[in-house]
């Protein structure tokens, strides 16, 4: 790879209309409506989704804590052939997992020796191109929308507004955290906030939704350990939950399968377990603003959600 | 947000005595109230080294105490006891009986990376957590926590075939751990899922379980990632002298041959 197009993946002036896409398995499993929904709204912004070939795990939050260097050559093999295979400068994954781990392995292959040398030698082995730092930029489905159609696009493309929707924006930890692995957060103006993350609530209430002060939208839903210590996990997505509705809304508009199935799942067990009930709905971003840009609650996997949305849906018009 | 800080009295070493007599001076009942001392004898001086030759635990030498993860901390928020900022304190002193009193509840870290975010020093307290939950179950202290059962059969998928699938996960981690699978919110929730669903996902659904979703060519990565796993594995025991034998040595149980016979 020479340098002239490691300068292109990082040229923030270049066309995000046609972007590598990495589901991820939870995109194919738990968060198939993620992966509908993200198809359809490329759809009806008409922007194009290469899907990475034969793309592996990216070490989700497990493998690390067998071995980081894995995780990191895992992620860089999906970025190799994005990159290498397919030409791309930019792959955008939906997941924070994914996103996460591929931004952790680039800054780790930028500036750790040891990730360097396992990454090279295992990808040798494995009879493939190794990733070479800077090759690609790694972007979330928020930072997609944001640079293609911004609040702007929204606004002047909008078929259905949200205005019946009062939304707590919830972006989980892995989109913000560890802050040095996303150096391009915390820039000023126009660039988004490891504290107070917005480019959910920006698009959002570009489409009409009521956005309600939600002071949890980085906390930890305990996705780590959802199976693993479920009663931490309850007691955490409870606390959400909770002040999710304490705020006002009727939603959470999620930007995770981990976090959309933890919320989803600890939800009911909150309910069975320890008789806590709460009616907010789990809804993700790309399935309002699908549904925003004329999408039938269908071609947005609305059905697919185990938090049952479809009545405040027709209720405020949008199904 | 006030910063936690650990008790140093226990209350089993508040000690009243109902009847005594001091100097012809009746001082039952809580005139009588003393607080027992510790005194700590058994340091464990390798404890550190150990532990920062775990991954994840590299810059533990960093922490100069300000508490930061601790106050950050979304367990210590559910539950007090869980206290980064004191583990450290205690693995950097040596004082290993004093951390095997919290050594069941430290492999609950959630890594929401709070900590990390917070932490001055970058001495990556998230990483830290995991090294110590790793030293704890490799010198048998602890057995396998839930959440290790988890990261191995999680992995195990991963190196055999590149990916997961989370029926297969959620299966194996129950017999991992022998728990059924049969859970009541678990049922309620598959209850909820089954009932807006179309015909097609539910047969994809289905099919998954038969047709593992797997990366093509991936032997040789797989290969070359259980060559990585032995030789770190070997690396870790050496700096832990687990090569000697003695009872609770034990290393991962990542079950490469036999996931890579299936």
């Amino acid at each position: 790879m020479n340098d002239m197009s490691k300068k292109k993946a990082k040229d923030k002036n270049k066309d995000y209309g046609t972007v590598a896409y990495y589901p991820g398995c939870a995109l194919e499993g738990t968060g198939r409506a993620y992966d509908t929904s993200t198809r359809a709204l490329a759809k009806q912004l008409g922007l194009k989704l290469d899907e990475v070939d034969n793309w592996n795990c990216c070490g989700a939050m497990e493998v690390k804590n067998i071995d980081p260097q894995i995780q990191t050559y895992l992620s860089s093999r999906v970025m190799s052939i994005a990159a290498n295979e397919m030409g791309h400068q930019t792959v955008m994954a939906p997941c924070n997992g994914c996103y996460h781990n591929l931004k952790k392995a680039e800054y780790d292959l930028e500036n750790n020796d040891e990730s360097v040398e396992v990454t090279n030698r295992l990808s040798e082995k494995a009879g493939h191109q190794a990733y070479e730092a800077g090759q690609i930029e790694t972007i979330h489905a928020l930072d997609w929308i944001k640079q293609t159609i911004g609040e702007e696009g929204i606004k002047s493309r909008l078929k259905k507004s949200l205005k019946g929707l009062k939304i707590a924006n919830y972006y989980g930890c892995m989109y913000t955290r560890p802050r040095h692995i996303f150096p391009e957060k915390d820039q000023g103006p126009g660039s988004e906030s490891t504290s107070q993350p917005h480019f959910m609530d920006d698009l959002l209430e570009a489409a009409g939704a009521q956005i309600v002060d939600y002071p949890l939208k980085t906390a930890c839903c305990g996705g780590a350990h959802t199976l693993s210590d479920s009663d931490t996990s309850t007691k955490l997505v409870v606390n959400l939950l909770q002040a999710a509705e304490a705020s006002g809304a009727n939603v959470i508009a999620t930007e995770c399968p981990t976090c959309h199935s933890g919320l989803e799942m600890h939800q009911i067990r909150a309910e069975k377990r320890y008789g806590i009930k709460t009616d907010v709905k789990v809804i993700y971003f790309t399935q309002l603003l699908g549904l925003a840009m004329g999408a039938s609650h269908r071609e947005v996997g609305i059905q697919e959600n185990i938090s049952d949305s479809l009545n405040l849906l027709q209720e405020a018009g949008l199904a | 947000m006030p910063i936690h800080e650990q008790n140093l009295i226990r209350p089993e070493n508040i000690v009243t005595n109902e009847n005594l007599e001091i100097d012809g001076i009746d001082v039952s009942g809580h005139w009588s109230t003393f607080i027992e001392s510790r005194v700590v004898t058994d340091y464990n001086e390798a404890m550190e080294d150990e532990i920062a030759a775990l991954p994840g635990g590299e810059y533990i030498h960093r922490c100069w105490q300000c508490g930061s993860c601790t106050n950050a901390c979304t367990v210590n928020a559910v539950n007090e006891d869980f206290n980064p900022r004191f583990w450290i304190y205690l693995i950097r002193m040596g004082m290993e009986s004093e951390l095997l009193r919290d050594k069941d509840i430290i492999w609950q870290c959630v890594s929401c990376n709070k900590c990390t975010y917070a932490c001055p020093r970058d001495v990556n307290p998230e990483g830290v957590m995991k090294a110590t939950a790793h030293w704890l179950e490799k010198k048998g202290h602890t057995p396998k926590s839930p959440s290790m059962h988890f990261d191995e059969e999680f992995s195990s998928q991963v190196i055999a075939t590149g990916k997961i699938e989370e029926g297969r996960i959620i299966r194996g981690f129950f017999k991992r751990t022998g728990q059924p699978l049969i859970q009541d919110w678990l049922l309620e929730m598959v209850k909820r899922l089954l009932r807006g669903l179309p015909a097609k996902m539910l047969i994809h659904m289905g099919l998954a379980n038969f047709v593992r979703p797997r990366t093509r060519n991936w032997d040789r990565a797989r290969r070359a990632i259980e060559e990585y796993v032995e030789e770190k594995e070997a690396q870790h025991a050496e700096a832990l002298g687990l090569n000697k034998p003695g009872p609770g040595n034990r290393g991962l149980d990542v079950d490469l041959p036999k996931q890579a016979a299936e």
